[in-house]
């Protein structure tokens, strides 16, 4: 992925400009399907992972623009195609949305949009062309097919229940009225042809991933977006994300390094094991960093392990194995400047997180493509993971706790994922270190040190 | 000492010397031990199948293919089945060798194709490979059947690639660019080929069946339309599949010219120190300048220039004058321990990481750093997107550089490490028919050479003469 592009080609300032030049201009991804086929479930992933991968992305759901004007939904009925009433509403609310979609491309410095649709008729995807030919926005087309009525009830139970719309139905009627709706869209219904629509550009999924049909793939983020859609999958299963166990330099305050546990550490790892024994996962692949604290963990599992260099700690450059309080007296604007900024500062000779996310990316789609995982790395490797599956922006990232020796177990669940924390009961020194109050250049050493962790 | 899982004792992990990789005890078979140094992008081997009639880039895309797959560490070799053609009748004498009622020729056809599998199995259990590229028409379902139950029988995956284009232009050119320099047309003139050429195809017309959506929906398969126009992908099963669906989507035939070159000289390359960030000497600055001059003297339409997150690459961009992108990829081998030492430091503080790395010079890495075999897979998005671009001015830095020439050439781990790439020396890259045309430019600004030979004696016992022996000259 390409980083600090400098669209104007002065100076080599600290503070250069840093846009991405992924994309020229805005892209407009609009989704194309019949209710309950996954077209909210793709854009909200989509929107997640485009925005963790620093492409500024906002889905727009026109359902959600439906539920505010009409703010009590009574039946099927508002969508059949005879109402003209509800095909008005319905038609302003689309409007409306691809108004904020315009002014969130235009103004607010996005890049991705997602409209969120059914958008089932050609007439009203020549609208939505037309719209972003007169703005300059690319357009890209996702549509979902399926026929399977196991899938579709299932999408049915996962989403549409909870949905604002059904809140006061009991299942039985809920879905009922689901598929009278889902009825109403299937005679206007015009899939995208790959003769009539040979000149747009698009991706066809069928049956959740069986079979794709790409056309006409543009540039580089409908390509990145394609890969991506082309790995998710929706079987069932867990991620678990946890750090190494306790090691030498945790205990001595240090940063980085590549040390061994410590004897707490070597307890963890145990209570690791026979935690993931009593789990019962099946075919669970384990992943580890190349330093010696991951693999030592994983050692004890006993189990075949992959070890990739990508999931290597942070690089703390210059100050690699000082401790907080050695940075502070080195290196004091440095350690200013990272508390000012934490996503984005890279240390002298060493990365920044914003580096961690771009060589993380390859472990994220294989994450996705996999089933059961568990993931032994480091804080901030867990901090950048988690930040993906937890949808938490640049600026919170830094900053999410993942202690030592708690396990995380992730499962994807309806929209989003499901977070269990599991403390292993084994003490271990606390790495976690808040923002201090004061970040400015010429704070004193205890303002600085204010918020460091206790440690030898 | 902690018990693992099984009850044994957990031994105190050490480092490999090379790769500096911590296992349970030295001596371990790397192979065989539990953690695996590279994600396990296939269990078992797998069967690239091509599909489609005579001038549909199958070779092309097999070629490339295997390229890609070689370079991103994949163990990958192709079997043309036209090969084995030509071996078998040593003379072509003209298309009635392919009519469907040649029964003589269809006997020798169906031996190469068999001989060409039983190679595949030989490359897969004898020399480690994990995907065959098999390259041929591939047009019948009786054809795809015989090798689906041959795949099946050696438990290897198989993935079709079927390429359909009716656009005469493109398949005029496809003939042109490759079939005319076949060994098949050495003594014919153009006019004569294309002919007997255009006839060969129709011999395989009637009998060719496509890949069916439907009665083969169970297979795994990638239909390319009209040179990457459009895609239909069915049933991807694993890693290596999708990586290389991603790939045949973001190649494209579109001629342009990739140039590559390292920054201008720089303060530490004149002081003979590895790696660090240090800015242009003045020769390297009047190199910047005389880049510039060249850029503009070849009239590139569109020119795309990406550099590395280092100083030296960065100053040299600036002085062109137009947008760069910079990529932290793009940067050079970090040499841990030893950045910013020079050869007769790193020999005298750490020799027999010195000589460890004359001996395996692709997979060792510094301590605390990199090897080139890390550099590449932190190279590929480049190499990915440099596919999907036109043309491209890369300007990096001497070990980046040999990893990307070394994709764009075919050149294996033991020489990619020792490609020459001098400084103020621009390579312009230009694909033609299977390959790749390389034109260098010297743009005739002195600089320091930076190229040190494998030295005779790489044992670390070796004496500090023998391993400095090879050291370029500096100040």
């Amino acid at each position: 992925m390409m980083r600090g592009c400098s669209s104007s080609r002065t100076k080599l300032t600290q503070n250069q400009d840093r846009t991405v030049c992924m994309t020229n201009c805005p892209t407009l991804i609009v989704t194309v399907g019949l209710p309950a086929r996954g077209k909210t479930y793709i854009s909200k992933k989509l929107t997640r992972y485009l925005n963790w991968i620093d492409v500024p992305t906002r889905e727009f759901n026109v359902g959600q623009y439906r539920r505010e004007f009409v703010k009590i939904y009574k039946s099927f009925e508002f969508f059949r195609p005879d109402n003209e009433e509800g095909l008005s509403i319905r038609r302003q609310c689309a409007s409306a949305a691809l108004n904020d979609v315009r002014q969130y491309l235009t103004e607010e410095g996005g890049q991705v949009a997602v409209f969120d649709a059914t958008n089932t008729t050609r007439e009203r995807r020549e609208t939505i062309i037309q719209f972003a030919e007169q703005n300059g926005f690319k357009v890209f087309f996702v549509e979902s097919v399926c026929e399977d009525p196991d899938v579709i009830q299932e999408n049915i139970v996962q989403v549409k229940l909870e949905s604002p719309d059904y809140t006061n139905c009991n299942t039985e009627e809920a879905v009922k009225d689901f598929m009278m709706r889902i009825q109403c869209y299937e005679n206007s219904y015009e899939t995208l042809d790959e003769v009539l629509d040979r000149d747009l550009s698009y991706i066809k999924i069928m049956d959740v991933g069986q079979r794709f049909l790409v056309n006409r793939v543009l540039d580089h983020i409908q390509s990145r977006i394609v890969y991506y859609l082309m790995n998710i999958h929706i079987t069932p299963r867990s991620i678990y994300l946890c750090r190494h166990g306790e090691s030498e330099l945790n205990v001595k305050g240090r940063i980085g390094g590549d040390s061994g546990l410590t004897p707490r550490g070597k307890e963890f790892a145990k209570k690791l094991t026979q935690f993931i024994q009593k789990q019962d996962i099946s075919d669970l692949k384990v992943w580890t960093s190349q330093m010696k604290r991951t693999i030592q963990t994983a050692e004890a599992l006993g189990v075949p392990y992959e070890q990739w260099k990508v999931l290597n700690e942070i690089d703390a450059g210059v100050c690699e194995e000082m401790m907080y309080e050695e940075i502070q007296e080195s290196y004091s604007l440095e350690f200013a400047l990272r508390d000012q900024d934490k996503y984005r500062y890279r240390y002298p000779k060493g990365e920044s997180y914003e580096d961690l996310v771009q060589r993380l990316e390859p472990v994220i789609m294989e994450l996705e493509r996999q089933e059961n995982v568990l993931v032994i790395c480091h804080q901030a490797v867990m901090r950048c993971l988690l930040a993906y599956f937890l949808d938490k922006t640049a600026v919170e990232l830094p900053y999410l706790k993942c202690p030592l020796h708690t396990v995380l177990k992730l499962t994807p669940v309806a929209y989003g994922c499901k977070v269990e924390s599991i403390c292993l009961n084994v003490e271990a020194v606390n790495t976690h270190r808040e923002r201090p109050e004061n970040v400015d250049v010429s704070r004193m050493s205890e303002e600085a040190l204010l918020t460091v962790p206790a440690h030898q | 000492m902690a018990l693992t899982a099984d009850g044994s004792e957990q031994k105190e992990l050490t480092q490999t010397p090379l790769l500096k990789i911590w296992v349970p005890w030295m001596g371990c078979n790397l192979n065989r031990r539990r953690g695996s140094s590279v994600p396990q992008f296939c269990n078992s081997p797998t069967m690239i199948v091509m599909v489609g009639l005579p001038a549909r880039g199958k070779t092309y895309i097999s070629k490339k293919l295997t390229r890609y797959l070689n370079w991103i560490g994949v163990p990958t070799k192709m079997f043309n089945v036209g090969q084995y053609r030509r071996e078998a009748v040593k003379i072509y004498k003209n298309f009635e060798f392919f009519k469907q009622d040649n029964e003589e020729a269809m006997n020798i056809r169906k031996a190469c194709a068999a001989a060409a599998l039983k190679d595949v199995t030989a490359y897969f259990t004898k020399e480690q490979g994990q995907v065959a590229v098999f390259d041929a028409t591939n047009t019948t379902c009786e054809r795809r059947a015989i090798i689906l139950n041959f795949a099946k029988e050696k438990g290897y995956k198989v993935f079709f690639v079927e390429s359909i284009c009716e656009d005469p232009e493109i398949i005029a050119e496809n003939i042109k660019q490759v079939k005319f320099g076949s060994p098949d047309y050495v003594d014919r003139d153009i006019e004569e080929a294309m002919e007997d050429f255009v006839q060969r195809i129709e011999c395989y017309r009637a009998s060719y069946t496509s890949i069916d959506d439907d009665k083969d929906r169970k297979l795994s398969y990638i239909k390319i339309f009209d040179v990457g126009s459009r895609y239909l992908v069915n049933q991807v099963q694993d890693h290596i599949q999708s990586r290389i669906v991603y790939y045949l989507m973001n190649i494209h035939v579109t001629p342009r010219s990739i140039y590559l070159t390292r920054h201008g000289e720089s303060e530490l390359n004149l002081l003979g120190r590895i790696g660090g960030d240090s800015g242009l000497s003045p020769r390297g600055q009047k190199y910047a300048n005389a880049l510039a001059t060249f850029i503009k003297s070849q009239n590139i339409k569109d020119l795309k220039v990406w550099t590395s997150h280092m100083k030296r690459t960065i100053q040299t961009a600036e002085a062109l004058g137009v947008q760069y992108e910079q990529w932290k990829a793009l940067n050079e081998i970090d040499a841990g321990v030893c950045e910013e030492l020079t050869y007769e430091e790193i020999q005298r503080d750490f020799p027999s990481e010195f000589a460890l790395r004359d001996q395996d010079k692709y997979r060792y890495r510094y301590p605390k750093g990199e090897s080139y075999e890390d550099m590449v897979h932190r190279l590929e998005p480049v190499i990915m997107e440099l596919e999907r671009q036109e043309n491209v001015l890369v300007i990096c830095h001497q070990a980046i550089m040999r990893c990307l020439l070394a994709y764009f050439l075919d050149k294996p781990g033991d020489e990619l490490p020792y490609l020459r790439c001098p400084l103020h020396t621009t390579l312009k890259l230009t694909p033609v028919a299977y390959g790749c045309k390389v034109e260098p430019f010297f743009l005739n600004i002195e600089a320091v050479n930076t190229h040190r030979e494998r030295p005779v004696n790489v044992s670390v016992n070796r004496n500090q003469d023998e391993a400095l022996q090879t050291v370029p000259d500096h100040i």
